[in-house]
Formats: C-alpha cells, structure tokens, sequence
C-alpha cells in the first residue's frame, strides 16, 4: 500500500471513529468497545477492497459483508454514512423507537447490511449460505464475515468453521476480532481461546494473523486471501477493544458503556488533533 | 407412497421449473427420503452434517441470496434444538427458509421420548408471522409444497414421514391458512390436524354415527394462520368441540382453537385430545395413540361426555 492511501485511510478511520462515539455519546450508552476494534477493517473493507454501490446497496455482482458480531453496528452504520448510503443525520436516531439503525444489524432496516445479526454465533453460517448461494448462481462476489473473540465461544461457530472448508469456499474471507476482552472480563480468563490461529488451521482454513489496526497489514491479507481459491481464509485481527479512545481502552467496562459529553468530547478531540500532527 | 417420498417428489418437480429450490440437510437424508433430490440436482443439496444449527444458519444466507431452501430433519431438532437460528436468522431477518420437522409427535414411535416433538408447533407458534403447516395426506402435502414453495415468507412444516395414505381427490386445491371441513355434522366439531389425527377423527365421526350422533370434522392443515372463519362457524352451529392434535394440548391446535373461542365468543364446549402435558416415550404407533389417549375411542369417548350421553 503506498502512503497517500495509507494516510487517507488511517485518516477515514480516525473519522469513523470521532462518528461513532458521537452516534454513542448522543444515545448515551453502547457497544463502544468492539465498534472501535473493527474500524480499521471496516475502512479496509468499504473504502478499498469491497465492490458495492451505495446508490445501489443490492447491487447483483456486488461483495457481501455479514458483521457477525452485530453489536458493532454504530461503527459499520458511520462507515455507511460517510460512504452514502443514507444520510450521515440518520446516526443521531440510533436506538430510538424505530430507527433504521438499531443497536444490531438489521438487514431489512439498513442499507448497505447484508445480514442480520445479533445472537452471537449465527452469522458465519449465514455467509457460508450467502456463499453457497452466489456459488450456485456463477457469480464471483467475494463474501466476508467478521466474528469476535468472544463469539467464538459459540458452539456454531465451529459447526460453520468445519463446514466452510468443507464447502471449498475459497470467495468466503472471515476475520476474528480478537481485542482479547469479553463482557465478564479477559477471554483468557472467561473461556481462552488460544492457540486461536492452530484451531482455525487445524479445521482446514487458510490462516494469518495480523496486527487489526494496520490498514496495510489488513489489505495485505485480504489481498493474499483472494488468491486462495480452494478454501476459506480466516484473518485473525490482534485488536484492542475500544482502540483510539483513551477512557474505553482496555477498559474492561467498555462493551457496552455510558458515555457523557464531556468523555465524548475529549476522546473527539484527541483524535482531531492527530489530524494536524 | 411414503410422505418422504411425497415430499422428494414433489421438490425435484418444483425444481424442475425453478431454478432455486434447494435442500438442506442434517444427516437425515435418508429419513427425510430426499436421495432421489439430491441425486437430480446434487448442486442444489447441502447436507451439513449433524449440525442443525447450521444448516438453518446456511439455509438463511441461501435465502439472502434468493435461493428457496427447504431445510428437514426430525422435528425435535427443527424445533428445539434451532429455536434462535430459525427465529432470527430467518424470521427475524423476514428470510425465506423452508424448515421441515419430521416424524411429528408419536410418529417418532422407536425414537422415543428424546425425538418425540410434542413441542414443536408450540414453539414455532410464538414466532410472528410464521405460517405453520401440516399436512395430512399424500395429496394436500404435494400440492401444498407447491403453495409453499411460492410463497415468499417462511414456512415451518410438519411432515409425517413413514407410511402414506391418500384421502383428497387430486382435483383438491389447497391455501395456507385454509382448513378443510371433511365431513358435516350437526351434534360435534372434532377439529384435527395432521395426517394421524385425521385417521382418528374420521374413524371417531364413524363410531359416533353408529350412536346417532353427528360428528363433523375439519382438517385444520394450517395451525398458523389457522382458518378462524371455518372453525368458528361450524362452533357456532354445534356448540361443542373437540381438538385432535399429535402434538401437547398446550401451545399447539387445542389452545389455538380455544382462542377461537373466547374471541369470537361462542358459546362452545372444549375438550382437548392429545399429549396431556406429556413427555413422550418409546413404542408403536397404535400404542402410543393408546398410551397419550389419542385413538379414535378416546376422541369418541371425549365427545360423548360433552354430549352428556
């Protein structure tokens, strides 16, 4: 990746990340901690590697992108925003009495989600169906998913990771978000889920592991994902839960926390600064 | 023919004229009779292992994809074991999964109480908006697949599996949400669902004849939207009712036809024929209907007490 696209992404990521915790800090309370760790990924995927249409969210030949751990929605709905999708005002109606933009993703309320989520576990099987549908119809979309650490306590996580490699899909790329905390505390201390990338080898899928905050380093994998044809590939993310805000940071009460105004606006400030450093 | 056959038959000629009927299943290929399927269309099968969860999780991504799955295996698991995939992965997300519980209540017979779904319309009932249907014989299961397979919402279908029986005429057509009444009467309306229930019924009607009380019968076929109209109406004329479900008497037609009831505020009678809030247990089908009080006697038995004869 060469530098003006390294900066213009690290750059939309520092945005995506002052809109979230100002969608968050309008609500008042929400899933700061894992919308933070995936935002670099998200820039990744919707600012360079995906093939969509925000005037045409359904677009036939387009990627698909299922946000298994759904209560990353305000992170993936700033993404949409400043893509075009819908207006950037439909972020303060987060969570209110039928917003198009609820806590976890909805595919029938938001453009641009291919996926309904929210119980954990569920959403690597519906892209391996997404997967196998496109298949059936020759088309070459590629299909990502992105599961979190914790998540990857599901029991069906694992019925869906024996059965991808199964399948041959080679279009279906996955990330593991792994910031390493859960709601009760570390998953190291809850339920470990190390040696994370053997077990995704030993179910037969096409492993890297890669620092989840390097734009290069997830554009690199993603690249060398696509190559492999005969499989599915797993990009497991080293990530930290609440990254680029400095009260939720390894923070073990940032999974869904309260944010006042004032947090809000420091955090929103610190990462404005780094714009004219 | 043997329902799964039914059911085989008439997917691989739904698939015939389209092109995104596909199968899912769970191990149970055989049980669920679709080999001849997967045998015409081997592209369009997923069998997924024992692993039901997933497949209904997969059957919802094919459904995002336009693709019209039809998802089997033993009701218990179809219910129980996939409650949240099926509630939200497909109905949740107003997804368009087909997903087949099998072997329904006694039929489950050597299986025995650990595959035995006594719960499974019971559950599926607290989905919104699912359509809940059961057929109940070789004609109204492949002519509804049809009806199934067009409709564009999920569908949660109870399938008797082993052993046939042909009661409609081929020119019957059938409605979700539309029941059948079989046979007038004035005195009793048994209501029944499902292919077992409707043997029983019909044979009650007869043993109630023979003591010169007129017994009528509706085939509900769907549970959900059950057909208020048809059912409230024959309430309405014979003041007393009885259902006849292979299934527990909570959650499932007896409770849904009570509803009819109050609601509509008829003045009717109701006993209810079924597991009496029972788990179920090993056997053959003539014993179990025994065992659970199923049989065509009981229902007849249950409606002379009403009449007070």
């Amino acid at each position: 990746m060469d530098q003006s696209t390294r900066n213009e992404l690290e750059r939309k990521a520092r945005l995506v990340r002052r809109m979230t915790l100002e969608t968050i800090a309008n609500l008042g309370i929400g899933h700061i901690g894992g919308s933070l760790s995936i935002v670099e990924l998200l820039i990744v995927l919707y600012y360079k590697q995906m093939n969509i249409d925000p005037k045409n969210p359904r677009m036939e030949q387009r990627d698909w992108f299922v946000l298994s751990k759904g209560h990353a929605g305000p992170a993936l709905y700033s993404v949409l925003a400043d893509r075009g999708f819908f207006h950037p005002d439909w972020l303060k109606t987060l969570n209110q009495v039928g917003t198009n933009l609820p806590s976890h993703a909805d595919r029938n309320r938001t453009p641009g989600i291919d996926m309904t989520t929210g119980s954990l576990g569920q959403g690597l099987s519906a892209a391996i169906g997404i997967a196998l549908g496109l298949r059936m119809e020759g088309k070459e979309s590629f299909i990502f998913a992105c599961i979190g650490d914790g998540e990857s306590q599901e029991g069906q996580i694992w019925e869906a990771a024996m059965a991808a490699p199964h399948f041959k899909l080679g279009r279906l790329i996955a990330f593991t978000d792994f910031n390493k905390m859960q709601i009760d505390g570390m998953t190291a201390d809850i339920m470990g889920l190390e040696d994370i990338a053997a077990k995704w080898s030993a179910f037969n899928w096409h492993v890297q592991r890669i620092d989840g905050h390097d734009v290069g380093a997830i554009d690199q994998a993603i690249e060398a994902a696509k190559l492999v044809e005969d499989r599915p590939s797993m990009i497991i993310m080293d990530t930290v839960k609440g990254k680029g805000a400095a009260f939720a940071e390894n923070n073990l009460a940032n999974h869904n926390m309260p944010i006042d105004r004032e947090t809000a606006d420091a955090a929103i400030r610190a990462l404005e600064e780094q714009e004219s450093n | 023919m043997d329902m799964r056959q039914v059911y085989n038959d008439a997917l691989v000629e739904l698939a015939a004229d389209n092109k995104d009927i596909c199968i899912l299943e769970a191990d149970l290929m055989g049980a669920s009779g679709t080999k001849g399927f997967k045998a015409a269309y081997p592209d369009r099968t997923v069998n997924v292992g024992v692993a039901e969860a997933n497949m209904v999780g997969i059957a919802s991504g094919l459904s995002a994809t336009g693709k019209i799955p039809f998802a089997a295996t033993f009701g218990c698991f179809a219910s129980r074991r996939v409650y949240d995939q099926f509630y939200l992965s497909a109905n949740y997300a107003r997804l368009n999964v087909k997903l087949v519980g099998t072997d329904p209540g006694v039929t489950a017979q050597f299986n025995g109480g650990t595959h035995m779904p006594f719960e499974d319309a019971g559950l599926m009932r607290n989905v919104p908006q699912l359509t809940i249907v059961e057929p109940s014989d070789e004609i109204s299961l492949r002519k509804l697949l049809r009806v199934i397979a067009e409709y564009p919402k999920s569908v949660y279908i109870r399938l008797h599996r082993k052993g046939g029986w042909q009661y409609y005429d081929e020119s019957e057509n059938f409605e979700l949400g539309k029941g059948k009444l079989v046979r007038e009467g004035k005195d009793i309306t048994l209501v029944s669902l499902g292919l077992v229930m409707l043997q029983q019924a019909l044979e009650a009607a007869d043993l109630l004849a023979a003591d010169g009380i007129e017994a009528e019968v509706i085939d509900a076929l769907s549970l959900k939207p059950l057909d208020r109209e048809l059912i409230a109406s024959s309430l309405k004329k014979t003041g007393l009712a009885i259902s006849c479900e292979n299934h527990n008497i909570y959650n499932g037609l007896g409770s849904a036809v009570a509803e009819v009831i109050a609601e509509e505020a008829i003045p009717c009678r109701l006993s209810r024929i079924g597991s009496q809030d029972e788990f179920g247990q090993v056997g053959l089908l003539d014993g179990l209907l025994e065992a659970y009080g199923m049989t065509a006697k009981h229902i007849a038995d249950a409606a002379s007490k009403l009449i007070g004869k």
